[in-house]
């Protein structure tokens, strides 16, 4: 039973601010992930709400209570560190049972602790060997483990999978996902990598310049992201800057309507929303590069300004290097001064005509 | 990995030419002491002594001056290195780990003093000994070496203090511990074994340490090496020196198995920045 509630904390190192009047609420059990490019600040807001940095400005609550004056080993929370950090002079067991110890819990508690938690993150058995006996992917259970014998109100993970590979990174997310829902502990997670937000949180936090960019579930930060800057950084995006001009949006090799007023705009496709088809004239545009990933075809299509897109399609003979392809587009955004100005799909006879005027026009 | 095996499968020839040159130049000259120790007569040109004997032993070994000076290097190294880590440990701490006004020009003066010739530096506090009372006298020799010892008693504890990951300490705060305590149960144990090193090269170094110990100490103190170069200087009975020098390799190799206990390999290099 916690919650979590940060109210307009800032901090600011010597020039850089890391963190810029930042407002989040985490609710009981919540699983929200803080994403955000390298230098966005997402390791220092984790870090404050940890004690081991103090904010400049604002309040950190837990429950109603106020804790930013209160150093780390006071704070009901658990950190665990992309580095694990295990102690490297110490075995399993003493690594998690540190602070069961410090608490003076008795020592058959002790022992029951570690072993029920060494079997929650499926070490069973592990409890003698030497950290670096261990894992990469192991270490971090091991210091998942040493974070929760100790009941934390308040779970802190900063990017604890990025120095694994992909497969283990996405085998140990799920358990931790698992293990945190079991448990229904309330959990800040940090991470740079758009997947495993996806996968895991509740809610997504996208962080830019230590300021909060969108908040939302992971459904709608993928299919609404608020910004241009969400829309590029979470999944593949094609941005394309351009005019509208009544109702149809135009830039070089492609068009599509849009019943927004005229004026500038960025207009933002997925790859798989952008469908291809081989051209019915000189094309919009120029098959640069296809990669086969199996299941399906990244195909990088040149535009007439030299501008590429990505599109993604199903495998076929038709996808290679040179040939000229027209679009299809499906769903698309619009974005005016850094703000969604419209979602919808395209109705596919309105784009291409549109789309052909738009490649004469320029050439 | 098969770069790796086809490797351990070959005779690496030039490892171990540099091995047998190397342990040649250590142990030759340790073979040819040690064994003019144990000798009675040994004339040219026999490649083995004509004679072994413990005489040499007896003669020297009966000697108080000797037994006198050995006391005295074991308990002014002793001395010496506990009086080193209890300035030093601490001082290697916050050049490690805390930012004051200062630091660095406090830091460069306590290496400093191993950038001018030795010896020069030593005429030097020997003069404002002399004033002080203090030449020939057990604690001036504690003085200059612990002056010697500030090199790596600061040097290499401030590697060791600034090589322990912040992350585990945090992660020690974060697991309930107080400062105080993170710093006995992770910090000091991550740093140890390089810190042990520092303490064995202090006391060693102590131990075998001639000029200062001689400049300083003269006439009334007398450390092992002192006296052996009294002996080798005086008499030219090869086998004295001998026999000393092999009583001198005690410490250091006692020194040595201890840090083999105390650390494994891998540490000890750590210490020197491997
Ligand atoms: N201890 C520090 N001193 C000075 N600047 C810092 C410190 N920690 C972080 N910063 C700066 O704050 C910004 C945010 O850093 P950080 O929170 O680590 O970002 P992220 O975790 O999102 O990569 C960066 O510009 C970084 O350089
Ligand atoms: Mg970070």
């Amino acid at each position: 039973m916690a919650r979590l509630e940060i109210t307009g904390v800032s901090k600011q190192f010597d020039t850089t601010t890391a963190v810029a009047d930042f407002t989040l609420e985490v609710d009981n059990g919540e699983l929200v992930c803080l994403l955000g490019p390298s230098g966005s600040g997402k390791s220092t807001l984790l870090r404050m709400v940890g004690g081991f940095e103090r904010p400049t400005a604002g309040s950190i609550r837990i429950d109603g209570e106020e804790i930013i004056h209160l150093p780390p080993e006071k704070r009901p929370t658990g950190m665990v560190f992309q580095s694990h950090a295990l102690w490297t002079h110490m075995n399993v067991f003493k690594n998690i049972a540190f602070g069961l110890r410090l608490h003076h819990a008795p020592r058959d508690e002790i022992r029951r602790r570690v072993e029920a938690v060494l079997e929650l993150v499926g070490l069973t058995g592990y409890a003698s060997r030497l950290t670096h006996q261990l894992s990469g992917g192991q270490q971090q259970r091991v210091a998942l483990a040493r974070s929760l014998v100790l009941e934390p109100k308040i779970l802190l993970l900063d990017e604890p999978f990025a120095s694994l590979d992909q497969h283990l990174r996405e085998r140990l997310r799920e358990d931790v996902r698992d293990i945190q829902q079991r448990l229904g502990i309330t959990t800040l997670f940090v991470t740079h990598g758009q997947d495993e937000a996806l996968a895991m949180a509740d809610r997504i936090v996208v962080m830019r310049d230590g300021r909060v960019e969108q908040v939302g579930p992971p459904s709608e930060v993928y299919r609404a992201p608020a910004t241009p800057f969400v829309a590029g950084f979470i999944g593949q995006m094609n941005l394309l800057e351009g005019i509208i001009d009544t109702q149809v949006f135009a830039c070089p090799g492609l068009a599509a309507r849009i019943p927004i007023a005229d004026g500038p705009a960025t207009l933002a496709v997925r790859p798989e929303a952008l469908g291809l088809s081989p051209a019915q004239g000189q094309g919009m545009g120029i098959i640069h590069r296809a990669v086969d990933y199996g299941s399906h075809v990244m195909i990088d299509v040149e535009l007439p300004d030299g501008h590429r897109v990505k599109s993604m399609m199903p495998e076929s003979d038709a996808w290679t290097a040179g040939r000229p392809v027209d679009f299809n587009v499906g769903t698309i955004l619009a974005y005016r001064d850094n703000v969604l100005i419209y979602r919808g799909a395209q109705v596919e006879e309105q784009s291409r005509p549109a789309g052909r005027r738009a490649v004469r026009s320029n050439a | 990995m098969a770069a790796l095996s086809s490797n351990r499968q070959r005779i690496d020839w030039p490892g171990i030419v540099f091995a047998m040159l190397l342990s040649t130049a250590i142990i030759l000259p340790l073979v040819v002491v040690g064994t003019w120790a144990f000798t009675e007569i040994w004339r040219y040109p026999a490649v083995v002594p004509q004679q072994f004997g413990l005489r040499f032993w007896n003669q020297t070994l009966s000697r108080s001056d000797v037994w006198g000076a050995l006391t005295l290097s074991l308990q002014l190294s002793t001395v010496v290195t506990l009086l080193s880590a209890l300035i030093c440990l601490p001082a290697a701490y916050a050049f490690a780990r805390l930012n004051f006004p200062g630091r660095n020009i406090l830091f460069f003066s306590f290496l400093a003093g191993h950038a001018f010739p030795k010896f020069g530096l030593l005429i030097a506090i020997a003069a404002i000994f002399l004033q002080l009372n203090l030449i020939g006298t057990f604690w001036g020799v504690v003085l200059i070496q612990l002056v010697g010892t500030l090199m790596f008693m600061i040097w290499i504890p401030v590697a060791a203090f600034q090589g322990v990951d912040r992350r585990m300490e945090e992660a020690a705060r974060d697991a309930g511990a107080g400062p105080l305590r993170v710093f006995w149960s992770i910090t000091l144990p991550q740093a140890g074994p390089t810190i042990v090193a520092a303490l064995l090269l202090s006391f060693v170094g102590t131990f075998y340490e001639t000029e200062g110990a001689w400049l300083i100490g003269a006439p009334g103190i007398r450390t092992m090496p002192v006296l052996m170069i009294s002996f080798i200087n005086n008499q030219m009975v090869i086998q004295y020196g001998a026999v000393l020098s092999v009583l001198l390799w005690v410490p250091s190799f006692i020194a040595l198995m201890f840090a083999r206990r105390v650390i494994g390999g891998s540490a000890f290099a750590r210490g020197f920045g491997a």
